[in-house]
């Protein structure tokens, strides 16, 4: 390795770090701004002038009146700024143990549901901790709950989900599914419009909750990052 | 199983092949000169070159748009480093100037990350990232390999992502170099030299990493991955919860990191993280960005040895060893953890670290992807897959990423490999081997088994070692088997230049960060420098006329044997390790026993 090589890499390094460290990232930001602002600012949701979230990120939600999404084993709960998965192996104790705690949760919340109706991906944690979609199957078993809650019929919440069911990709890739936050954004328009008065609502911006005091049975305090 | 999930593996291929022939032929003019291209006549004959002109005046003219916009900057680049394009270089300096591109690059990627605290574009205010993770960072970029000891969006600032972008375009590039060293090795004829490096570097860069990038990136947006410079976004959700949404500029980052086989992600959790892959289209525009070049190298090397007949012959061996992966990943994904089963919830499938928009089908698919085209970019937790998909993943790294592998390394590691099937063959005929018409001799099979011994001796060795030391044990996350097997995908993954991991193990541990950064060294030049030896000395072997006792390999027959020996050499190595992870953990499974 000669010094002429060295100094030949050297320029060629710094060179790099300015136009494809730099410029690229900067020249990519700028055009994204302009031409999809939506996207390149992280596609957030807007509600009664308030930003809500993003439709592309999960939000914890415990309320008995919304669709609950994902158990997360980010620290806390739907941390966006830190994801996570569980990392757990399938000969876990810990793993079976969580998975047996979220569904005696499931069942106490959701009177009247049996095991064999819940689907395993409501009581398995997602990959990123953020996942903010569920499966058509996992809206459908908290439609009770949901319309109890909220005081509506379950037809108009069933109809809430399947207006917001997105298909595989060409009819093969993927999985179909629903966002959680759009369907809980359709439950509140769907409140709005029977005329239930703001005072009555079980949930809302208006109304700022505590924090949750519902803890995920399975919240895995132990998770490690990749 | 549904049939949707089998027929996305197979449309994959589809899209492999398409991509090979289209992103082969651009790379062919960009990066073959004359004396390059072996003469049709010498290859004998039946030697058919490419047979569709129109789509390579197609592609002929794409370049030449672009070279009216590239060959003024290249030209640039030559003058201000000081650059002669046209200067031969034997095999030595070849590699010599290769290992100082890498050595530059990972002194400037280490010192910049060392000075994160006090440099700007950090709105998080990230702090000083601790020594050994930065170390592990600079050699993993380096290395093509991208493995993670941190978590990016908890760890980095913009500006430090920004250095990793740089070597997610220059360590894929030194990766094209490596392959054409080999590949002048065969196309070339009674010459001591292999072509200059710094043009094949620049070039490389210039044409298919920049313009790549850019329109990945933009694709990308397109799809929903954000792309600002702004602080984390606090939000109160419609529950009143408060959250804080990292972001930042993530598509020009996740855009080179797929294209250019990397795998580095912006944040944690990689594509699983929905800014990274929002929704399924945007994971199969990436699975399209890893698959192009990797592929493309594969007809590169038909085109250049003037037989593309020996190109798809390598395609099939790698295309069958993906499938057979994909399918039995997937089998695994979909019957689920019978331990789960026995609750009789409403269906099967380890839904464990998936997310919903994936399912369990393209997550099985992106997996194996992931584990053979080298980079390591995950949209699954790999940790919680069952035993044997687990297997499989270790398997396909452990080949030593052959398997359509990263930017030029697959290509020749499987080049290795068929360099070992014809002197298999030839053993058992008693013929002196020959392939390509080059004879096969024992300087050639000594590099092609060192390449294949690294691999294994670096990842057995180190992974026995950290299971019987305190400070490799205390870095493993799930106990019994599986802890094993954690230990075995990280050396295999450092080895691989893979970079993708069973999340579980404490990587950033001074032990693991040290021990994987060795792995990793040793998987990308002590695993690949014998390949550029093997080529200069293939290079200066004249070149003889196939004759009736050649043994063809372009033909099932070979297809079939180099699978045998990736397979025969893959699990004679590691079977008893993976007997002590993986197939041990899945007895156990299947008995209900709980660690």
């Amino acid at each position: 390795m000669t010094s002429r090589m060295l100094w030949t890499s050297t320029k060629l390094v710094l060179l790099s770090c300015v136009f494809l460290g730099i410029v690229y990232m900067l020249a990519m930001t700028g055009f994204a701004e302009v031409v999809f602002p939506s996207q390149a600012n992280g596609s957030l949701v807007h509600y009664h002038g308030h930003v809500v979230g993003s439709k592309l990120i999960g939000e914890q939600f415990t309320s008995a009146g919304f669709f609950q999404g994902r158990p997360s084993a980010t620290s806390p709960a739907y941390n966006a700024a830190d994801s996570s998965a569980s990392n757990l192996g399938p000969t876990n104790k810990l793993l079976i143990g969580h998975v047996k705690a979220r569904i005696q949760a499931f069942l106490k919340e959701n009177p009247g549901i049996k095991v064999n109706q819940i689907p395993p991906s409501l009581v398995e944690s997602s990959d990123s901790g953020l996942d903010p979609d569920i499966t058509p199957a996992d809206a459908y078993v908290q439609v009770p709950r949901v319309a109890r809650a909220d005081h509506l019929p379950q037809a108009t919440v069933r109809k809430v989900i399947s207006e917001n069911i997105h298909g595989r990709f060409l009819g093969i890739f993927g999985h179909s599914y629903v966002n959680v936050l759009e369907m809980n954004l359709a439950l509140l328009r769907a409140q709005s419009a029977t005329g239930v008065s703001a005072g009555t609502r079980t949930h809302g911006i208006s109304a700022p909750a505590t924090a949750p005091g519902h803890v995920d049975p399975g919240a895995d305090p132990g998770a490690r990052k990749r | 199983m549904t049939w949707q999930g089998v027929l996305q593996i197979f449309v994959l291929m589809g899209i492999a092949a398409i991509l090979a022939r289209v992103v082969g032929g651009y790379m062919f003019l960009v990066l073959a000169r004359e004396g390059d291209v072996r003469s049709a006549r010498s290859t004998g004959a039946a030697g058919p070159v490419a047979h569709t002109p129109l789509l390579d005046t197609w592609i002929g003219t794409i370049k030449s748009v672009l070279d009216r916009v590239i060959e003024p900057v290249e030209q640039g680049i030559y003058r201000i480093c000081g650059i002669n394009p046209d200067q031969e270089m034997r095999w030595t300096t070849y590699a010599f100037a290769l290992l100082a591109v890498n050595l530059v690059g990972f002194a400037v990627l280490f010192v910049l990350l060392g000075l994160q605290q006090w440099l700007p574009l950090n709105p998080a205010h990230m702090p000083k990232i601790p020594f050994w993770v930065s170390l592990n960072t600079a050699i993993s970029f380096t290395t093509n390999t991208n493995w993670q000891a941190y978590a990016g969006e908890a760890t980095l600032s913009y500006l430090s992502q920004a250095w990793l972008v740089v070597q997610q375009f220059l360590s894929p590039v030194t990766g094209i170099c490596l392959f054409l060293a080999v590949a002048r090795g065969f196309s070339r004829h009674s010459t001591k030299t292999l072509g200059n490096f710094w043009r094949d570097f620049v070039r490389t860069l210039l044409w298919i990493a920049v313009p790549g990038a850019i329109i990945g990136t933009i694709v990308l947006i397109a799809l929903g991955s954000p792309q600002n410079l702004h602080a984390y976004t606090h939000v109160t959700t419609i529950q009143g919860v408060h959250q804080t949404i990292a972001q930042g500029p993530v598509a020009s980052m996740t855009s080179i990191m797929q294209l250019g086989n990397n795998g580095g992600g912006f944040f944690n959790m990689n594509a699983g993280q929905p800014f990274a892959g929002p929704n399924v289209a945007s994971l199969l525009f990436q699975l399209i960005l890893g698959f192009a070049v990797p592929s493309g190298c594969i007809y590169l090397f038909g085109r250049m040895v003037a037989d593309v007949r020996q190109a798809w012959a390598i395609f099939a061996a790698m295309a069958i060893l993906f499938v057979a992966g994909a399918l039995v990943v997937y089998a695994f994904e979909a019957a689920g953890n019978p331990i789960i089963n026995a609750l009789h919830l409403a269906g099967h499938g380890n839904w464990v670290g998936k997310e919903s928009r994936f399912g369990i089908g393209s997550s099985s698919l992106f997996e194996n992807s992931t584990t053979t085209i080298s980079w390591g970019s995950t949209a699954a937790a790999n940790d919680s897959l069952t035993p044997l998909a687990g297997l499989v993943l270790l398997f396909n790294m452990k080949t030593g990423e052959v398997i359509f592998g990263s930017w030029g390394a697959g290509m020749i590691g499987m080049l290795a490999y068929a360099v070992l099937a014809v002197f298999l063959a030839g053993l058992m005929v008693g013929r002196t081997p020959e392939y390509l018409g080059k004879k096969i001799e024992s300087f050639e099979v000594k590099m092609s088994v060192l390449a294949m011994v690294v691999p294994s001796f670096v990842i057995l060795i180190l992974a026995a070692t950290s299971v019987v030391i305190g400070p490799g044990l205390a870095g493993i996350y799930n106990p019994g088997p599986h802890g094993l097997s954690e230990v075995l995908y990280a050396f295999s993954s450092g080895v691989g230049n893979n970079g993708s991991a069973f999340g579980g193990l404490n990587a950033a541990s001074p032990w693991y960060a040290a021990t994987v950064g060795i792995a990793m060294l040793l998987g990308r030049y002590a695993m690949y420098i014998p390949l550029v030896a093997l080529g200069g000395s293939l290079a200066a072997k004249q070149r003889i006329p196939a004759g009736a006792g050649t043994f063809p390999t372009h033909t099932p027959l070979f297809v079939g044997l180099l699978i045998g020996t990736v397979v025969i050499v893959g699990a004679l190595v590691f079977f008893p390790a993976l007997a002590l992870g993986p197939i041990a953990e899945q007895v156990a499974m299947h008995a209900g026993r709980l660690f």
